[in-house]
């Protein structure tokens, strides 16, 4: 303990002096003076000195842990709180009858922007959870995967103006124009892994926007596309107001839907085999998986997705242009993969939600957003490189009871 | 190689027993390595063949050209799978190899680590099984049917290994010999005709290879299902096969019987001073 005080102190001393130049001194051009700012080198002190202490503590524990998984003393490795509860379904139930309650009554009770703000973060939930299958079930690292939302909302921006088709149409063709394209991404990079892997997606990301900006007959170039319908409802005319709200609803019944749907597969032939791969490619062919059409699979999945959402996103805007579809839309969803724990459907909904509104409620904090991203992902793993939630193991159902009789 | 000739007729390969694999003169180079050189191998119905070597003799790239990991550079590898044609299968993917009928496990051991034991095994049935992306999300009786069909048989398999009361506990988590006796039911479930088991022994303790032995000689006899062996610990190597190979420098010096191997002055000669399990 008193080590740990020693080497905090030894650890602020040192801030100090590397803040030094930055935080105490400064030259006054009007003036000609140089300001000493003596208070400044007092907070460093501080700030560095609690900072570090909680750092060895927060350390300390893990090592702790780490050596209790290593005894392989169960007890003492409990699960998380989170896990327990939603394990708990004494707990779990009334949870989610209370948010299903708070998600249906959300938009009676807030106004239009913040309801426009939630189906954004909507969005990016369905995002999560369709970058979730590529990365965090098959294991495949995908950095531009906001090339497949770009492929859903210029979709349907493209149909809408050439050939005026509707909303409704134009979604489940930007899913499969999604998928398409992830397919079309996955063939060249079947044999790629690790960083290999990350620069080609990273690549497939930038020359998707950069055809969107140059191709000005088709796309409209940095221009944009403007005046792309909203979502309708049987040809019914709706103002701003209602038409944000009935999108809410639509963006909640798609997140049930995409849940649903991720569920089943997760849980199936097909899952297994995502999972086997991400976990060993060699052992998961060597065992009759066929990977090029496992990896294909989860390629076209994951895009699928992006590709829907993106025509939801278009018909949110009815405004899409290049700017809409950078790096930094990857990055975020990869974010929301890794926060909410690879392959754990909840983990990625509240790092969704946590990571899309929290900018936006804590304006101060916006413009720290990718300093905030990067500390949160560096702390993540090394605290919590599971996430979140960890993915709970599935237990199967067990025999059938004939094959018990015969057994017994 | 002539001077291996001799030994090579004077194979007691049964007649009346069906040939499943049949390798001929496969050789394998590394750049300038040729790690397998020109390695003859048969395998029938209801063997139990061993393949034995120093280390880095070759023993685990020859599996490897096998199982479809590596292209071998030439040689033939022929399978003849029980009331199916012959099919030549140099070249051939993993998935197809297991596909046709041989299963293998590795020396290293690969398991899916953060995946059940149950689900391990379950991977194992893929290639035995069809649901399809809409079977999947529309779960109907069909993919019901043969998903549970999928957890009853893996069930057993986990029975026949002895794992039964780890099923739903993740792979790593799992004892060392426990490890090892997964990847057997894991490749079992594929339906082979054939394993391939690299190093099944290695690590576990005299009780642990002793209960292994006897699981080799159990999946043989009750199974149907052939064995090809690599392993270092002699004992069981002269105690369960029918048959030996023997490798040195990615070279076949000797098959034979146990008996034949052990009074072998090649293989004797070979083993000398080398530092192994024998
Ligand atoms: N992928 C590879 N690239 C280059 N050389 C290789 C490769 N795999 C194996 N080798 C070399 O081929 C030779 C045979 O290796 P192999 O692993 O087949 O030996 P082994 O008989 O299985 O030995 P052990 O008993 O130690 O498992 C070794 O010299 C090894 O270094
Ligand atoms: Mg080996």
């Amino acid at each position: 303990m008193v080590d740990n005080f020693k080497r905090s102190f030894l650890v602020a001393l040192w801030f100090v002096f590397l803040t030094f130049p930055l935080m105490v001194v400064k030259v006054n051009t009007l003036k000609n003076i140089v300001e000493w700012r003596w208070i400044n080198m007092l907070w460093v002190a501080i700030g560095a000195f609690v900072l570090s202490l909680v750092w060895r503590w927060a350390m300390a524990r893990r090592q702790l842990k780490s050596k209790a998984a290593e005894i392989g003393e169960e007890g003492l490795v409990k699960p998380g709180l989170g896990q327990r509860l939603l394990e708990d379904p004494k707990v779990f139930k009334p949870v989610l009858i209370v948010l299903a309650l708070v998600t249906i009554v959300f938009p009676l009770l807030v106004d239009i922007y913040q309801t426009n703000i939630m189906v954004l973060a909507l969005i990016f939930v369905v995002l999560g959870l369709g970058l979730n299958i590529t990365v965090g079930l098959a294991g495949l690292l995908d950095l531009g995967y906001v090339a497949f939302f770009a492929v859903g909302a210029y979709t349907y921006g493209v149909l809408n103006t050439f050939w005026g088709f509707g909303f409704w149409i134009s979604l489940p063709i930007g899913g499969l124009m999604g998928a398409l394209f992830g397919i079309a991404l996955g063939f060249p990079i079947l044999r790629l892994r690790g960083d290999y892997l990350a620069i080609v997606t990273l690549g497939f990301g930038s020359i998707a926007k950069i055809v969107i900006e140059n191709w000005e007959e088709v796309f409209n170039g940095a221009k944009g596309i403007a005046g792309i319908p909203r979502p309708g409802f049987f040809g019914a005319e709706m103002n701003i107001a209602s038409a944000t709200t009935y999108t809410y609803y639509l963006m909640i019944l798609m997140v049930l839907f995409t849940i649903f749907i991720t569920n089943r597969l997760k849980d199936s032939r097909i899952g297994r085999a995502w999972m086997a791969l991400r976990e060993d490619e060699i052992a998961c062919v060597a065992m009759g998986v066929d990977m090029a059409r496992t990896k294909l699979s989860a390629y076209a999945f994951g895009a699928f997705w992006a590709g829907l959402v993106g025509v939801v996103f278009a018909a949110r805007n009815t405004y899409i242009n290049p700017n809409s579809f950078t790096f930094m839309e990857s990055a975020l969803v990869l974010s929301i993969v890794v926060m909410g724990g690879m392959g754990s459907i909840i983990g990625v909904i509240i790092a969704a939600l946590v990571l899309i509104l929290m900018p936006e409620y804590l304006r101060a904090f916006s413009e720290y957003r990718m300093l905030m991203f990067g500390a949160v992902m560096v702390l993540m793993m090394i605290f919590r490189p599971e996430g979140l939630i960890a993915n709970v193991r599935r237990k199967y159902a067990g025999r059938t009871v004939k094959t018990e009789e015969a057994n017994a | 190689m002539p001077e291996t000739q001799p030994i090579l007729e004077t194979t007691p390969i049964p007649e009346t027993r069906k040939i499943l694999l049949e390798v001929k003169d496969l050789t394998m180079d590394f750049g300038g390595l040729r790690a397998v050189d020109a390695v003859s191998l048969n395998i029938c119905a209801g063997e139990i063949v061993a393949l034995i070597g120093p280390n880095g003799a070759g023993k685990t790239t020859f599996f490897n050209c096998v199982t479809g990991i590596y292209k071998p550079t030439g040689g033939d590898v022929l399978v003849h799978p029980p009331e199916k044609k012959t099919q030549k299968i140099n070249g051939f993917k993993p998935n197809r190899v297991t596909t046709i009928g041989m299963a293998r496990t590795f020396q290293n051991i690969r398991l899916f680590q953060n995946m059940t034991v149950l689900e391990n095994v379950m991977i194992g049935r893929h290639c035995r099984t069809t649901t399809n992306i809409v079977g999947a999300i529309f779960r109907g009786s069909t993919t019901k049917r043969q998903e549970q069909e999928t957890i009853d048989i893996c069930y057993d398999l986990l029975e026949k290994v002895g794992l039964v009361e780890f099923a739903d506990e993740f792979a790593k988590n799992l004892p060392y010999g426990a490890q090892r006796r997964l990847e057997i039911a894991r490749a079992m479930a594929t339906d082979p005709f054939l394993l391939l088991l690299d190093e099944p022994a290695a690590g576990m303790n005299p009780q642990e290879t002793k209960a292994l032995d006897e699981l080799i000689v159990r999946i043989c006899n009750t199974e149907q299902i052939a064995i090809l062996l690599i392993e270092h610990d002699m004992k069981l190597v002269m105690n369960i096969s029918q048959r030996i190979y023997v490798m040195e420098y990615g070279k076949e010096i000797a098959q034979g019987t146990p008996a034949d191997i052990r009074s072998n002055p090649k293989v004797i000669e070979a083993y000398l001073g080398e530092d192994t399990d024998a």
